[in-house]
Formats: structure tokens, sequence, C-alpha cells
């Protein structure tokens, strides 16, 4: 059994608006607002790296936990835009915090990152105790790589989330959650070194607009539950059209998916963390509600996760 | 009703365009689909032709034109 203690999160301070976006891109901030449902995103400074960002969010999870770093057993880093091959955020992010030397695993996997650390956590809590999720993207130096590809440049931004997952009962219990990957469409959704983003945009909606709420059912059918009894959902923020699509085929109201992607874009690995950290502080849970997760990614990787406040 | 006349009206229907493309035109390039439109446009062909289309035959080229559609439901039926 295993618990969310607390999430935490972190957001450059530097707002790209919309217009700053289109005048380099040769469309108007209304046709960026129109294909994505957003408005602005963050972009870190130049010399501000994914590990700064990710100790920032740790860093406010932690306090929010009430623990330190010395309290944590094992460090997760999900990140897909960490600036060298090896070693990876992890290792110095719990240098950064002073985590000893706890294991710190890196998990370069994108969007699905965060959930798949969440997910991965509760199953080794029971092992490890306490352990950090955190989730940190620097997407602006890929939506701003050259050539500038409109499709993928007005998408992202930057920013970091985290939370603890520790073992035990009692509040917001980790009930279950499913993970699923299919290598098949790989090269949909790629990010080589030194280059941009590889993407198939009609490939990563169609699949997304069925596997996320696939996983989903199958999730809450599995715990006897549907998606009229969930309070909120915590989706990956990748397109504001795509969460409105998994609201409706799940036939639930678009204002039960929390959605923050208006100001601060997607920010891949990070954004299921950096949502659900704004939403646990207003309005947060309440006694008993259930709150599913979910995420897409590249690979592609998807899966849901089910959360009993 | 044939399978392409069948094809067309769900396409109009999702689209909410009444004009015919071309058997071999883009419906991407045409604009009678996008994005978002490609889903809703495979899952009416799923209830009206009573099939499952597996997501590992979710390739937008299998859909990219009438032509094709009618192919893929063809070798599906």
């Amino acid at each position: 059994m295993a618990v969310l203690k607390a999430f935490g999160a972190y957001l450059p301070a530097r707002i790209v608006p919309n217009q700053e976006l289109a005048y380099k891109l040769n469309r108007t901030p209304d046709w960026i607002l129109d294909v994505s449902g957003i408005e602005q995103r963050r972009y870190a400074a130049e010399n501000q790296s994914v590990a700064d960002m990710a100790v920032a969010a740790a860093s406010q999870c932690l306090e929010r936990a009430g623990m330190t770093a010395a309290d944590i057993g094992l460090l997760i880093v999900g990140s897909g835009s960490s600036e060298r091959r090896f070693p990876g955020p992890a290792s110095i992010v719990a240098n950064r915090l002073g985590a000893g030397s706890a294991p710190a695993l890196d998990v370069p996997m994108a969007s699905a990152g965060g959930l798949f650390g969440i997910a991965l956590a509760a199953q080794l809590a029971e092992v490890y105790g306490n352990i950090l999720v955190v989730a940190a993207e620097k997407m602006s130096t890929v939506a701003t790589h050259e050539p500038m590809e409109p499709g993928v440049a007005v998408l992202f931004g930057d920013g970091a989330g985290a939370c603890v997952v520790s073992r035990g009962q009692g509040a917001s219990r980790i009930v279950d959650s499913i993970l699923h990957s299919d290598g098949a469409f790989a090269e949909d959704l790629r990010l080589e070194f030194d280059a941009p983003l590889a993407m198939n945009g009609r490939s990563v909606i169609m699949q997304a607009s069925r596997k996320i709420p696939g996983a989903i059912t199958e999730l809450l059918e599995r715990n006897r539950t549907c998606a009229a009894a969930i309070k909120i959902f915590l989706m990956h923020q990748a397109n504001q059209n795509l969460i409105d699509r998994v609201a409706k085929t799940l036939e639930v109201q678009p204002e039960m998916f929390y959605s923050n992607i208006r100001r601060y874009g997607n920010t891949s690995s990070a954004s299921m963390l950096i949502a659900a950290s704004e939403w646990w502080q207003s309005p947060g849970p309440s006694p008993g509600d259930l709150i599913c997760f979910a995420a897409f990614g590249a690979g592609f990787h998807w899966g849901a996760l089910l959360v009993e406040a | 009703m044939d399978n392409r006349e069948k094809i067309v009206a769900i396409l109009q229907k999702v689209s909410k365009k009444n004009s015919v493309p071309a058997a071999d035109e883009s419906l991407f390039d045409s604009g009678f689909l996008d994005s978002f439109a490609l889903p809703d446009m495979v899952g009416e062909l799923e209830t009206a032709f009573q099939i499952k289309i597996p997501d590992s035959d979710l390739n937008p080229r299998k859909f990219e034109t009438i032509s094709r559609i009618e192919s893929y439901i063809g070798n599906r039926k």
C-alpha cells in the first residue's frame, strides 16, 4: 500500500505569450490559441538546467510533506529534455537536495514519465519507504530549435513537478494503476540529440484519443467505478483539444479535467505533476474523493492511476 | 448505399462539409479532416460498418483518401 504525501511545482519566471511566438512563426496569436488552447508558456533562463527546476519543485514538495531529503529512500526523476546522454539529472538532483547516497533513477520517457514514476513508486514504496518522484523539462530548447515548426514551437513550455509517495495507508491512497507501452509508433514522436522534435501529429492525436480513455476505462472498470464518480481528472496537459476529446469520450464534462495548459503550455512529463500540485493546493481533495491521473507520450507510453483521498 | 457512399456520408458528417472530394484526393490537404477530426471519422466508420479498428491499424495514411478508406473497409468486411 502507498499514499501520496504531497506535491510541489516550479515554473520559471519568464512568460512567453502567444504574441511573441506568433511574430516569429508568421501565425496569429488566435491561431495558436485555437489549435492548442495555449495563451502563454514559461521559458527557463538560458543557464537554468532541468536539474535546477527539478530541485526547486522537489524542495517545495518536501517542505509541504514535512520532510527533508534525508527521509527519502529513492529518487525518481523523469525528463525527456535533459541536456546530455548521461548521467541524467537524477543523481544531481539527489546530491543537491542532500539525499546522501539514496539511489536516484532517471526515467527518460517524456510526457508519460511523471505517471510512470508515481506508478512505479507505489510498487517500490514497500522497499524504499519514502520515494520522491520529480519530472522536469526544459522544452523551450526543443520548441525553439531551428528550423522552428509552428505545430511544435507553440506547444511547449518549461517547468517541473514533484510528489512524495510513501509506504503505508491513509489519506490519498494509491488504489491502482495501469501502464502500457507500444513501440510500433516509436518513430511518430521522437527527439534525437541536437535535432528538432519529429512529430506525426495526426498519429499522436489519433492514438492518444483512443489510448487515454481506453486506459482510464480499463482502470475504472477494474476498480468497479466509472468516470462520473471521479472528482477530478489530472491528465498530462498535452493540448486542450485533446483533453476535451478525452472528456467527451468518457462522457463527462470537460470541467472534470483540471487544466492549466492555457498558462503553461505542454511541459511534457512535468505537466501532470504541476497540475496535481496546483489542484491539491486549491481546491484540493476531500476525504473519499476519487482522483484519476492519466498520461500519454512518446514511445508510445500511456496509462492511468487511481487515488482515493 | 454502397461502401463508398457510406464513407462519403460519414466524411460529410464529420467534416461538416457538403462537397465530395475526389476518390484519391488527400482528405487532410483538402481540409476535410484534421488531427482531431480523424479519430471521429474512425469512430463513425466503426459504428457504420460494425467493425473494430485496432489501434495498430490507426495509421493516418490508411485513412487519407476515400479510396484508401474504401480499400481498408473492404479488406475488413
